[in-house]
C-alpha cells in the first residue's frame, strides 16, 4: 500500500471522472443525469481514496509524507514532486470532501450544459489537490494557476446577471498578482538554481532580496485570502457564482492564501516576514473591523457572508505572522473551519435562493413557521460562524487571538472586537430571515429541506462539532510541522540579529 | 459514573426531546425531560454528601479538547464543595422549573422545543460549574448565553422577542469579549489555562506588570479586571445590565428565572471560583465592590420588578465578593436562587391566572381568588427582604456585616448603600404584593372571572421552594458562614489571613442585626402608605419629580447612550464603507478605474484608425519630416 502513489491517485482520479463523463452519448436529458452520477461517484472515490491519507499520516513525522518524484524536464531541474505535510494535508481532505457536495448542491439548481458543468468542478478537485500537494513551485504554480480557469467559467457561464463583469473583475484580479509571483519565482530558480520546495525552504535568500521576493508572493496570496483592500473582487464573485461555485471559492479558493503564506512566504522569506509582520497585522485588523461593519450594511444574504469571509480570514493571517505555535495553529484551524462553515452557509443561502430565487434579506422572514429543519441548520452554522465555543469557529478564532495577544495586545484587542461585530451581523441576518411573522405569500408554501439537502448538511454540521468538541485529532496532525515551521522561522531570525550584533 | 450521568443526563435529554419532539409528542417530551432532570438532581445529592461533607474532591477527566502546544484544556468536571453546591442548587431548582413549566406551557404549540431549551440550559450550566479549566468554563458561559438568547426569543413571531434575544447576546458577547482576554492574559501570565496549574502559581506573580493596548499595568489587577468584565454581562450589572429587563420577552416566569435567578448568578460563581487570584488584586476588588454596590440603586423601573430586584441582589454578592466574603457571596447566591425563583414562578401563577396579562396596573384585588400563590408571594417577598428566620435574612445579613467589618473604605461605602437598598428591595417587593393582589380589581370583568388558582403540577414546585425560601438560610447557615466554615470549603475559597471581613462579621453588633431589620420593615410600611391608604401619592410625586421619574423610568437612559453610541452608527459607517471605501475608492481607483483608463485609451488609438488615406499620408509626411530633422540636427539615427 505505501508504494502506491496515493497523492498522484488522489490528484489525477477526479480527471478520470472527466473522461467518463466526456464519453457520455446520447439526448441531453440523459447526458444530464448520467454526468451528474459520474460526477458523484467519481467525486465520492477520491474522497474515499483522500480517507487514505488521513490515517495513514504519521503526525510524529514534521517533513513531507507521502512523497513522489519523477523526472519532469531534468535539463532545468523541474521534476513532478508530490507529498504532504501536516500543514497542506488537512487541506486535500477539505478539497475532496467539497467536491462531492458541491455536486449534489447542484443536482437540480443547474439545467443547462449539466455536462461542461460537471467536468468544471472535476477538473477544479484535479487542479486544488495539485495544488497543495505540490512540492515543485513550477506544478504547484500550473497547478495554482489553472484553478482560475474552470472558476472563471463557472462564474461565467453558469453565473447571475453581472457575472461577466464578475467574472473578468476576478480573473484580473488573481492574475495581476499570480503574474507578480511568477516573476519571483523565475528570479527564485535563476539564484537558487532549483524549483524543489524544500530545497528552496533552506536555501536562505539574501535578506534584502527577500523583501521583493516577499512582497511579489503577497500580491498573489493577499488577492486570494482576500486581504483589505484588495478584496473587493470577492462579494462581487460570489453573489454572481451559482451555489457550488461560491461553496468552492469560500470553502478552498480563498485558503491558497493562508497556504501559501505558510509554505513560501514564511519558510522562505524568513527576515521580510519579520519586515512585514506589522503591515500583515495593521491590514488585517482594518478588515475584521470594517469589513464586519461592512456586512452589517448589506442587503444581500450572499454579500453580507462574503464580507463575513473577508473578517474571518483576517483573523487568518493575523494568527500565521503572529508566529507563535498557537497563533499558526488556530489560523490552521481556522481556514478548515472556515472552508466548512463558509461552504454550508452559501449552501443555506442556496437552499432558499433554488425556491425562491432571490437573495435579497428583506424578501425573506419567518421562515422558521414552514421550515424547522431549516431553521435548525442554519442556527447551527450562523453559531460556528460567530465561534461559539463547542463548534469549529471558536477553537481557530480563539487560538488565533492567544498567539496575538502574545505578540501584541493591541492587535489581539482590536481582532477581538470581530467577535462581537460577527455576533452582530449574523445573528441580525437571521433574526430578518428565519424570525418574525410569516407575512409574503409566496413564502407560505415554500417547502423545508429534502433528503438529498439534509444528505448535504449532514456532513457538514457532523464535522463543525466534531472539530469544535473534539480537535485533537486535527492538532495531532497539524503539531509536528506546524511546531517545526515555528521553530525554524525563530532559529533564523536569531541567528540573524545575534549576527548582527556581533558585526 | 454518577457524576457523570449528573451533568450529561440533560444533555440527553434535550437531544432527545430537540430532535424527535415533533415524532414522540409533547407528552413524552415532558416526561423525557422532567425525568432527565429529576433523576439529575437526585445524583446531585449523594455527589453532594460525599464530596462536600466528607471531603472527597475528584476531577473526572473526559477527553481532550484543546491540545494545541502548551496550550492544554481538557474537557473535565471538577466536583469541590464549591462546584457540588453551585451542581445541587441548579439541578435543584431547575428541577422545579421543569415541573412547573409542564403545567405553565401547556398551551403552547412547541412543548418539545421549549423543554429541550430546559434541559440545554441545565446542561450548559452544569458544564460550567464543573470546569477544571477557563476554556470549558467559557464554553459553559457563552452556552448559557445561547440558550438564553433561544429562550428569550422562544416567541419568534413577536419582533420585540427576537430583538430582545439579539440584544441579550450581543451585550453578553461584549462581556464574553473581555473575559476572553481575560483568559488570554491569564495563559499568557501562568502559561495555562488550567485552574489546578494556575492558582498554586499566583502568589508567585504578584507585583508582575503587563502591558495592554500599550499601558502597563499589575498583570493579576488587569487579568482579573477582564475577567470581571464577562461577570458583568453575564450578571447583568451596571453598564452591561441593560439586556436584563428586555430579557422579560421570554415566556416570562420560566425565562426569567433561569435569567434571574440561575444564569446571572454564574459571574458572582466565576469570582468567588477565582478567590485565589482576585484575593491578591485589591484594586479589582474595590472596582467590583463599587459597581456592585452602585447597581442597586438602579433597579427602581416599575415594570419589571422581580428582575430588576435580582439586579441589586447580584449587587449584594459582588460586593461580598468585594469584600473577601465569598462564602457570604454563595450562601446569598443559594438563597436567593429557591426566594428568586420562588417569587418567579408566584408571578407566572398570577400571569396564568389572569389570563396572560403581565401589567401589574391592570391587576388588583384578587388575593382572596388565588390563596395559595398569594401565600407562596409573601413567603418570597419576606425572603427578599431579610425579615428574620427567612432564608434571605441569613445571607443577607452577613453580607452587609461583612462590608462592614472589612474596614475599608469601599467596604463602607458598600455598607450605606446596602443597608439603602435593602430598604428599596423591601419597599419594591411590598409595592408588588399590594398592586397585584390588593385595592380594586383593575382588570376587565371578563377576566376577572376567569381568574383561578394553577393546577397542582404549578403548585407543587411552588410549595416546594418555599421550603427552600424559609428553610435554607437557617439550615445551611453554620456550615457555609458559620465559624467553622473554612472547613466546610475546604480549600475551593481562598480567603487571606489580612482580609478577615467575615471574622468580623460574626461579632456584628446587635445594633447592626436591628438596623437591617428596620429598615426592610419601614420599606414594608412605606409600600402600604403609598399604594394602600393613599394611593394617589406615587402618581402625585411622579408629576412632581417627573425628570427623576423619566430618568429612572426609562432606566438612566442607557439603551438610549447606547443606541447613541453604537448601534446607529454602526450601519451608517458600515453602509459608508461599503459604498464609500469598497465602491468609490477601492473600486474606483482599483479595478474599475484601471478598466476605465484602459478603455478610454484603446478608444483614443482606436480613434487615429480613421481609414482616410489622406490622414495615413498626412501622419507618414510629419514622421519624415520629423526624420529628417532629427538627421539634419545630430547627425545619426
Amino acid at each position: 500500500m505505501t508504494d502506491w502513489p496515493i497523492l498522484s491517485i488522489v490528484t489525477f482520479l477526479p480527471l478520470a471522472g472527466v473522461a467518463m463523463i466526456l464519453a457520455i452519448r446520447g439526448e441531453e436529458a440523459v447526458v444530464a443525469r448520467n454526468a451528474r452520477w459520474v460526477a458523484l461517484w467519481a467525486s465520492l472515490v477520491t474522497f474515499a481514496v483522500s480517507l487514505v491519507l488521513w490515517f495513514g499520516f504519521d503526525p510524529g513525522n514534521p517533513g513531507f509524507q507521502f512523497e513522489e518524484r519523477a523526472e519532469w524536464l531534468p535539463e532545468i531541474g523541474i521534476s513532478y514532486h508530490m507529498g504532504v505535510d501536516g500543514i497542506s494535508m488537512p487541506f486535500v481532505l477539505l478539497s475532496t470532501l467539497l467536491i462531492p457536495i458541491c455536486v449534489l448542491a447542484s443536482w437540480d439548481a443547474v439545467q443547462h450544459r449539466v455536462r461542461e458543468y460537471m467536468i468544471a468542478f472535476l477538473v477544479m478537485e484535479t487542479m486544488m489537490i495539485g495544488a497543495f500537494s505540490a512540492l515543485d513551485i513550477v506544478p504547484f504554480y500550473m497547478f495554482f494557476e489553472c484553478t482560475l480557469i474552470p472558476m472563471f467559467l463557472i462564474i461565467g457561464i453558469w453565473g447571475g446577471p453581472r457575472r461577466v463583469y464578475s467574472a473578468f473583475k476576478f480573473f484580473l484580479y488573481t492574475l495581476t498578482g499570480s503574474v507578480l509571483m511568477l516573476l519571483a519565482i523565475l528570479y527564485m530558480y535563476f539564484e537558487a538554481g532549483t524549483t524543489d520546495i524544500p530545497a528552496l525552504m533552506r536555501f536562505g535568500f539574501d535578506p534584502s532580496r527577500q523583501i521583493w521576493l516577499w512582497l511579489a508572493f503577497f500580491a498573489s496570496f493577499a488577492v486570494k485570502v482576500p486581504m483589505w483592500p484588495v478584496h473587493t473582487w470577492l462579494p462581487d464573485a460570489h453573489v454572481e457564482a451559482p451555489t457550488a461555485g461560491s461553496v468552492l471559492l469560500a470553502g478552498v479558493l480563498l485558503k491558497f492564501g493562508g497556504y501559501g503564506f505558510l509554505r513560501f512566504s514564511v519558510p522562505m522569506f524568513p527576515h521580510a516576514t519579520e519586515f512585514f509582520t506589522p503591515l500583515v497585522f495593521t491590514l488585517s485588523v482594518i478588515a475584521v473591523i470594517y469589513t464586519s461593519l461592512v456586512a452589517l450594511a448589506q442587503e444581500d444574504m450572499k454579500k453580507l457572508i462574503a464580507y463575513s469571509s473577508v473578517a474571518h480570514m483576517a483573523f487568518v493571517t493575523i494568527g500565521i505572522f503572529s508566529l507563535d505555535v498557537q497563533g499558526v495553529q488556530g489560523a490552521m484551524f481556522q481556514m478548515l473551519s472556515h472552508g466548512v462553515v463558509s461552504a454550508a452557509l452559501f449552501l443555506i443561502v442556496g437552499v432558499v435562493y433554488d425556491r425562491i430565487h432571490s437573495r435579497e434579506i428583506a424578501r425573506y422572514g419567518g421562515l422558521v413557521h414552514r421550515m424547522p429543519l431549516y431553521a435548525a441548520t442554519f442556527m447551527l452554522f450562523m453559531l460556528a460562524s460567530v465561534g461559539l465555543p463547542g463548534t469549529s469557529g471558536f477553537v481557530g478564532e480563539f487560538l488565533v487571538l492567544v498567539g496575538a495577544f502574545k505578540v501584541n495586545t493591541l492587535v489581539a484587542a482590536l481582532a477581538a472586537t470581530g467577535m462581537v461585530l460577527g455576533a452582530a451581523y449574523m445573528l441580525w441576518l437571521y433574526r430578518r430571515v428565519v424570525f418574525g411573522p410569516l407575512v409574503r405569500e409566496d413564502l407560505k408554501h415554500i417547502m423545508d429541506l429534502s433528503p438529498r439537502e439534509i444528505a448535504i448538511f449532514a456532513p457538514l454540521a457532523a464535522i463543525v462539532l466534531w472539530m469544535g468538541i473534539y480537535p485533537a485529532p486535527f492538532f495531532r496532525v497539524m503539531d509536528g510541522s506546524v511546531a517545526q515551521l515555528v521553530s525554524n522561522y525563530h532559529q533564523t531570525v536569531q541567528n540573524a540579529a545575534l549576527a548582527a550584533l556581533s558585526r | 459514573m454518577l457524576q457523570v450521568a449528573c451533568v450529561f443526563l440533560p444533555l440527553l435529554g434535550a437531544i432527545i426531546a430537540g430532535c424527535f419532539g415533533r415524532k414522540i409528542g409533547d407528552r413524552a417530551s415532558q416526561i423525557v425531560c422532567c425525568l432527565a432532570m429529576g433523576t439529575s438532581a437526585v445524583l446531585a445529592i449523594p455527589t453532594f454528601i460525599d464530596v462536600a461533607l466528607h471531603g472527597n474532591a475528584r476531577t473526572i477527566l473526559l477527553f481532550e479538547w484543546f491540545a494545541s502546544g502548551d496550550f492544554h484544556a481538557p474537557w473535565a468536571l471538577k466536583f469541590d464543595t464549591l462546584s457540588s453546591v453551585m451542581v445541587l442548587t441548579v439541578t435543584v431548582v431547575a428541577t422545579a422549573i421543569h415541573v412547573y413549566s409542564v403545567g405553565y406551557m401547556s398551551h403552547d404549540k412547541s412543548i418539545p422545543r421549549f423543554m429541550a431549551y430546559l434541559n440545554l440550559f441545565t446542561f450548559f450550566m452544569l458544564t460550567l460549574v464543573t470546569a477544571d479549566n477557563f476554556m470549558q468554563l467559557f464554553f459553559g458561559w457563552e452556552g448559557v448565553g445561547l440558550v438564553s438568547y433561544l429562550l428569550i426569543g422562544f416567541w419568534f413571531d413577536r419582533h420585540s422577542a427576537s430583538a430582545a434575544s439579539m440584544k441579550a447576546f450581543l451585550v453578553n458577547r461584549v462581556g464574553d469579549l473581555g473575559f476572553a482576554l481575560g483568559i488570554m492574559g491569564v495563559f499568557i501570565l501562568f502559561g495555562s489555562v488550567e485552574f489546578d496549574t494556575v492558582f498554586p502559581l499566583v502568589p508567585g506573580k504578584v507585583g508582575e506588570s503587563m502591558e495592554f493596548m500599550g499601558f502597563h499595568g499589575d498583570a493579576l489587577t488587569l487579568v482579573c479586571l477582564l475577567l470581571f468584565v464577562g461577570a458583568m454581562g453575564k450578571s447583568a450589572q451596571i453598564i452591561l445590565h441593560t439586556w436584563l429587563p428586555d430579557a422579560m420577552e421570554g415566556p416570562t416566569p420560566v425565562s426569567a428565572l433561569i435569567h434571574a435567578a440561575t444564569m446571572v448568578t454564574a459571574g458572582v460563581y466565576m469570582v468567588c471560583l477565582l478567590s485565589p487570584m482576585f484575593e491578591v488584586a485589591p484594586v479589582a476588588r474595590d472596582i467590583v465592590t463599587v459597581i456592585a454596590a452602585t447597581i442597586g440603586l438602579v433597579q427602581n423601573d416599575i415594570k419589571r420588578v422581580i428582575a430588576y430586584s435580582t439586579c441589586s441582589q447580584l449587587g449584594y454578592m459582588f460586593f461580598a465578593v468585594g469584600v473577601s466574603a465569598y462564602p457570604a457571596a454563595i450562601f446569598h447566591l443559594m438563597t436567593h436562587a429557591y426566594f428568586k425563583a420562588l417569587l418567579f414562578l408566584g408571578a407566572g401563577s398570577v400571569i396564568h391566572a389572569m389570563s396572560d396579562e403581565q401589567d401589574m396596573r391592570k391587576m388588583g384585588g384578587i388575593w382572596r381568588k388565588i390563596p395559595f400563590t398569594y401565600a407562596m408571594m409573601w413567603i418570597g417577598s419576606l425572603a427578599l427582604a431579610g425579615i428574620p428566620f427567612f432564608a434571605g435574612f441569613y445571607s443577607k445579613d452577613m453580607i452587609i456585616e461583612s462590608a462592614w467589618g472589612a474596614g475599608t473604605g469601599v467596604g463602607q461605602y458598600a455598607f450605606v448603600m446596602g443597608v439603602v437598598a435593602a430598604a428599596l428591595t423591601a419597599f419594591y417587593s411590598w409595592r408588588l404584593i399590594f398592586m397585584t393582589f390588593h385595592g380594586k380589581p383593575r382588570a376587565d370583568h371578563h377576566t376577572m372571572e376567569h381568574v383561578h388558582e394553577s393546577p397542582p403540577v404549578m403548585l407543587a414546585p411552588l410549595a416546594f421552594l418555599s421550603l427552600g425560601a424559609i428553610f435554607a438560610g437557617f439550615i445551611a447557615y453554620e456550615t457555609f458562614v458559620g465559624h467553622h466554615m473554612a472547613e466546610f470549603w475546604r480549600g475551593s475559597i481562598l480567603i487571606l489571613p489580612q482580609h478577615p471581613s467575615m471574622e468580623h462579621a460574626h461579632e456584628a453588633p446587635l445594633w447592626l442585626k436591628l438596623m437591617t431589620i428596620v429598615v426592610a420593615a419601614g420599606g414594608i410600611l412605606a409600600a402600604y402608605y403609598a399604594y394602600m391608604v393613599k394611593t394617589s401619592l406615587p402618581a402625585r410625586l411622579a408629576t412632581m419629580f417627573r425628570p427623576v421619574y423619566l430618568f429612572l423610568y426609562n432606566k438612566w437612559y442607557f439603551d438610549e447612550l447606547y443606541n447613541f453610541l453604537f448601534v446607529r452608527p454602526a450601519v451608517r459607517i458600515g453602509r459608508l464603507l461599503w459604498k464609500g471605501g469598497d465602491g468609490v475608492i477601492i473600486d474606483g481607483l482599483g479595478p474599475n478605474g484601471l478598466a476605465a483608463v484602459t478603455v478610454g485609451l484603446a478608444r483614443r488609438a482606436g480613434r487615429l484608425q480613421t481609414g482616410y488615406v489622406y490622414h495615413y499620408a498626412f501622419a507618414m509626411l510629419i514622421g519624415l519630416v520629423g526624420l529628417v530633422t532629427w538627421y539634419l540636427f545630430y547627425g545619426r539615427l
